[in-house]
């Protein structure tokens, strides 16, 4: 039996989900006092925060983005072991979305409320296995939460990319991917699905390429893609990786005949490939899909639900159907279209 | 099936239109009868299977999916056949699922009861590209991009044969068109056109640009008006008539009023229109309560007549007299509509014009709304299918604008889900903003997404889809709307309805507090 209000402990403020016994924001939207942060993406982890508490890598990762002096003090979490902020227990748990990237669970006299950030279940050899965590009050992202959204096998995936750059050799293998997680993991399937052509990635993908190669997570060798002017025999094979913005600008005109490719869980939709004028679209993606975010909902044994960012309805929907109590919660600023 | 699947699925993505021919041309040589030919009746719409409706894919869908999941999934998804291939559970124990050929044979014999069992033990079969295939075959409207005349392309471009020859066939052809398909292997010879009263491709209009209009003299051309209906080819040869769009679609059965009036021998071009309660040519809107209907009910025809409003004549009596000049096929024109029941087929005026500004007059002040601008055609030029450039120009009215500014936006469906794409626009009345209209198109994808952000940075307020953005004398997003005509309305608060609005210019440098006002709106009022 619960006491206290769950809200006593967690609840949305403009700024974000606030602690008030603790005194701390997680994944705040606008500069604050103290910042505890799941995952480097730059809409939940933004600069210009006095203290933030994260994972060594999530901070390494901040400090990639924004400099080195993205906040006044740091404090790292390290996965499983408590800390306590004013009287508050905090614990950080890995959440396989990219890595470093981890859900938080929150306690206070007795009541345990998880907030999962973004998350994935599938295996990836570039994020640390997700979790589930025990808790009352779970707190989960819903990005892909209808009941369309079925990620296939990633293997089964890459191996249309692959089979494609045989097919088409002459054509330019351009694939559009987000610059934190998804080129890594693109890349090591790639490499673990036999790909033997060369790998080239756009100069904004280079330092966080760098990072995962250096935090031991191989991805074999990479080649800029930066020669101002390809020949058609510079590529022919070969797959280009660049962020989806760096295709709508001069960039490409280097590569001859280009093939769009994106890797992204939204690939599932038709209007979201042709919105993105895609050829070849790859259902890759870092999020749950619709199967994994309920099995989540019943694994952490919560007998609450929160939902943010995405399609809140739907997943509420769900919860009442299984009798499980559910409340879409408003958080703005995260970019659920970004994956 | 896999290749039916596959083909919808590489033609969707595909934006060149070469490689859309390419991949059909493709299909229709790797894959044999009858399963090309039906792949081709998909794609142009003449495969029907109507036991198997939109109403049965919703039906099976509830019984494996929670109704109000999925109408969010329908919500974001924007496709029915989409939806329900991506929902419906995939069982991979079910084994393989039969060809095209028999999918077609087995459901087009089959009877509405025994069919919802036949569509679920075959989606349980497929994987969710083949389920969609599936269903976009049995309901129809592909929406891959490809219209009939692309898919007539690809098939004179894999037979080598010109596309005229194709399109004369047509009507006399049926799916699976095996003997189409023999003939363009160079294994038969030409089918013989079958159709009698078929087809002739039509003579096309660029759109007037400055240097043309500075050479429109009566001495060279004439001038019609351009109105605002449908262009149609009346035919009657050996006692068959026909009324055919300019894309050879027979439309024949939503007009029978019209086809029972086409009493001579020959072909004729002009526009479809109907006429309103006074006899007065009705607007384009009237006219769309007519269309694509297979069959249509008394009352329809007698608020609606339909009628012919003949501008051209491609074959009068027996003689083709399409390399006549227009003049000279204009008195034939004359001739034959002279004899003709005027309620039902009726002459496109010529208008009188001494110089270019009487021309220009004309356009700007047409004496019917429903004239979009004008017509003005080469008194010399020769009938020939197609668009030549030259001969032939269409030269529409400018458009009404007005700058509003933006106050509410709703997110998109389809391939605009997740944008918010669909925008309410207020003008001033006093100090506050009045909605005037709403708009959804007009801009590039990439001014969609700057739109949507800026809904996004300023949301006042959210109500489910619709978001209220910031909107006041100094913050704001001002819009140049571009829009035909505006009516007197009821139902908006206003007081008043634009026709055909749509988005011609952002104006991110306009301050809010300048942009138009209510009373310069009613000044417009038709």
């Amino acid at each position: 039996m619960i006491a206290m209000r769950p809200e006593e402990l967690l609840h949305p403020t403009p700024a974000g989900l606030y602690c008030p016994p603790g005194d701390f924001y997680i994944d705040p939207v606008r500069p604050v006092a103290r910042a505890l942060v799941t995952h480097g993406h730059a809409d939940h982890a933004r600069a210009g925060h006095h203290a933030v508490m994260a994972t060594a890598h999530t901070l390494s990762i901040m400090a990639i983005r924004y400099g080195e002096d993205f906040c006044t003090s740091r404090q790292i979490a390290e996965f499983r072991q408590p800390q306590f902020i004013n009287g508050v227990s905090v614990t950080f748990f890995p959440a396989g979305h990219v890595l470093g990237s981890a859900q938080i669970l929150v306690e206070w006299k007795g009541l345990r409320i998880c907030v999962s950030g973004d998350y994935k279940r599938m295996p990836d050899p570039t994020a640390e296995t997700w979790e589930p965590v025990a808790c009352d009050v779970y707190i989960t992202e819903a990005t892909f939460g209808l009941p369309v959204f079925r990620h296939p096998d990633p293997a089964r995936e890459i191996a249309r990319l692959i089979r494609s750059t045989a097919d088409f050799p002459d054509r330019t293998h351009l694939v559009g991917v987000y610059a934190l997680g998804k080129a890594q993991r693109v890349i090591r399937l790639l490499r673990d699905n036999g790909f033997e052509g060369r790998i080239f990635i756009h100069g904004a993908l280079a330092e966080l390429c760098d990072f995962y190669e250096a935090s031991g997570i191989v991805l074999g060798e990479l080649h800029p893609a930066t020669v101002a002017a390809g020949r058609a025999s510079d590529y022919a094979c070969s797959v280009v990786l660049g962020p989806p913005s760096a295709f709508n600008a001069p960039w490409v005109r280097r590569f001859p005949d280009p093939l769009i490719v994106f890797a992204s869980g939204w690939m599932r939709i038709r209007s979201r490939m042709k919105q993105r004028g895609v050829e070849l679209p790859l259902v890759i993606s870092d999020h749950c899909d619709w199967d994994e975010l309920t099995a989540s909902i019943r694994d952490t044994g919560a007998s609450e639900i929160w939902v943010t960012h995405g399609r809140e309805e739907a997943l509420v929907r769900w919860c009442e159907l299984n009798q499980i109590r559910a409340r879409p919660l408003h958080l703005v600023g995260y970019e659920d279209e970004v994956e | 099936m896999r290749a039916f699947a596959e083909l919808l699925d590489n033609l969707v993505l595909t934006q060149s239109r070469n490689r859309k021919v390419e991949l059909l041309v493709r299909h229709f040589r790797d894959c044999p009868d009858p399963d090309r030919g039906l792949a081709l009746a998909a794609i142009t719409g003449d495969l029907e299977l109507p036991s198997v409706k939109p109403a049965l894919i919703r039906q099976l869908a509830g019984e494996v999916c929670d109704p109000e999941l999925f109408r969010l999934s329908y919500d974001f998804v924007g496709d029915l056949a989409e939806t329900v291939s991506l929902i419906w559970p995939s069982k991979n124990d079910a084994g393989d699922p039969p060809g095209l050929g028999s999918i077609v044979a087995d459901l087009s014999h089959a009877s509405r009861t025994a069919a919802p069992a036949m569509m679920r033990r075959l989606l349980d079969a497929m994987d969710a590209s083949e389920r969609y295939a599936l269903i976009k075959l049995a309901t129809g409207g592909l929406r891959v991009g490809v219209s009939a005349r692309l898919a007539k392309q690809a098939l004179a471009e894999f037979g080598n044969v010109d596309i005229g020859g194709i399109e004369e066939l047509w009507h006399g052809l049926k799916p699976p068109y095996e003997a189409l398909f023999a003939w363009l292997e160079g294994r038969a010879a030409k089918p013989v056109s079958a159709a009698p009263a078929p087809f002739r491709p039509v003579m096309l209009s660029h759109a007037a640009e400055e240097r043309d209009i500075a050479a429109f003299t009566s001495d060279e051309y004439v001038a019609e008006w351009k109105w605002d209906g449908i262009r149609v080819q009346a035919v009657s040869e050996a006692g068959i008539r026909r009324l055919y769009t300019r894309t050879g679609d027979d439309i024949s059965a939503g007009f029978p009023d019209l086809v029972d009036a086409i009493q001579f021998t020959g072909a004729i071009d002009g526009e479809l229109l109907v006429r309103d309660a006074e006899g007065s040519v009705a607007p384009f809107s009237a006219l769309q309560q007519r269309l694509n209907r297979k069959s249509v009910s008394r009352k329809l025809m007698r608020e609606y007549p339909a009628f012919v409003r003949a501008y051209d004549i491609l074959v009068d009596g027996d003689d083709d007299i399409r390399s006549l000049t227009w003049l000279e096929r204009r008195r034939r024109l004359e001739a034959l509509v002279a004899t003709l029941s005027p309620e039902r087929v009726d002459l496109s005026p010529p208008l009188a014009f001494a110089s270019l500004d009487e021309l220009r007059g004309h356009r700007e002040n047409p004496p019917e709304t429903v004239i979009e601008g004008l017509m003005i055609k080469r008194l010399d030029s020769v009938y020939v299918a197609g668009r030549p450039r030259g001969p032939w120009f269409k030269w529409k009215r400018d458009p009404r604008l007005v700058d509003a500014v933006l106050m509410y936006a709703q997110r998109g469906h389809g391939k605009r889900s997740g944008y918010y794409s669909d925008y309410t626009f207020g003008v001033w009345r006093g100090s506050e903003l009045v909605p005037v209209g709403k708009a959804y198109f007009g801009f590039t994808d990439e001014e969609l997404k700057r739109i949507d952000k800026f809904v996004r940075d300023h949301t006042v307020e959210r109500f489910g889809p619709v978001r209220s953005v910031r909107a006041d004398a100094g913050h704001g997003l001002v819009l140049e709307i571009a829009f035909e005509g505006l009516n007197r309305s009821t139902r908006h608060k206003s007081g008043v309805a634009m026709r055909f609005p749509r988005i011609s210019r952002l104006r991110w440098d306009k301050p809010p507090a300048e942009a138009d006002r209510l009373e310069t709106l009613e000044a417009m009022l038709d």
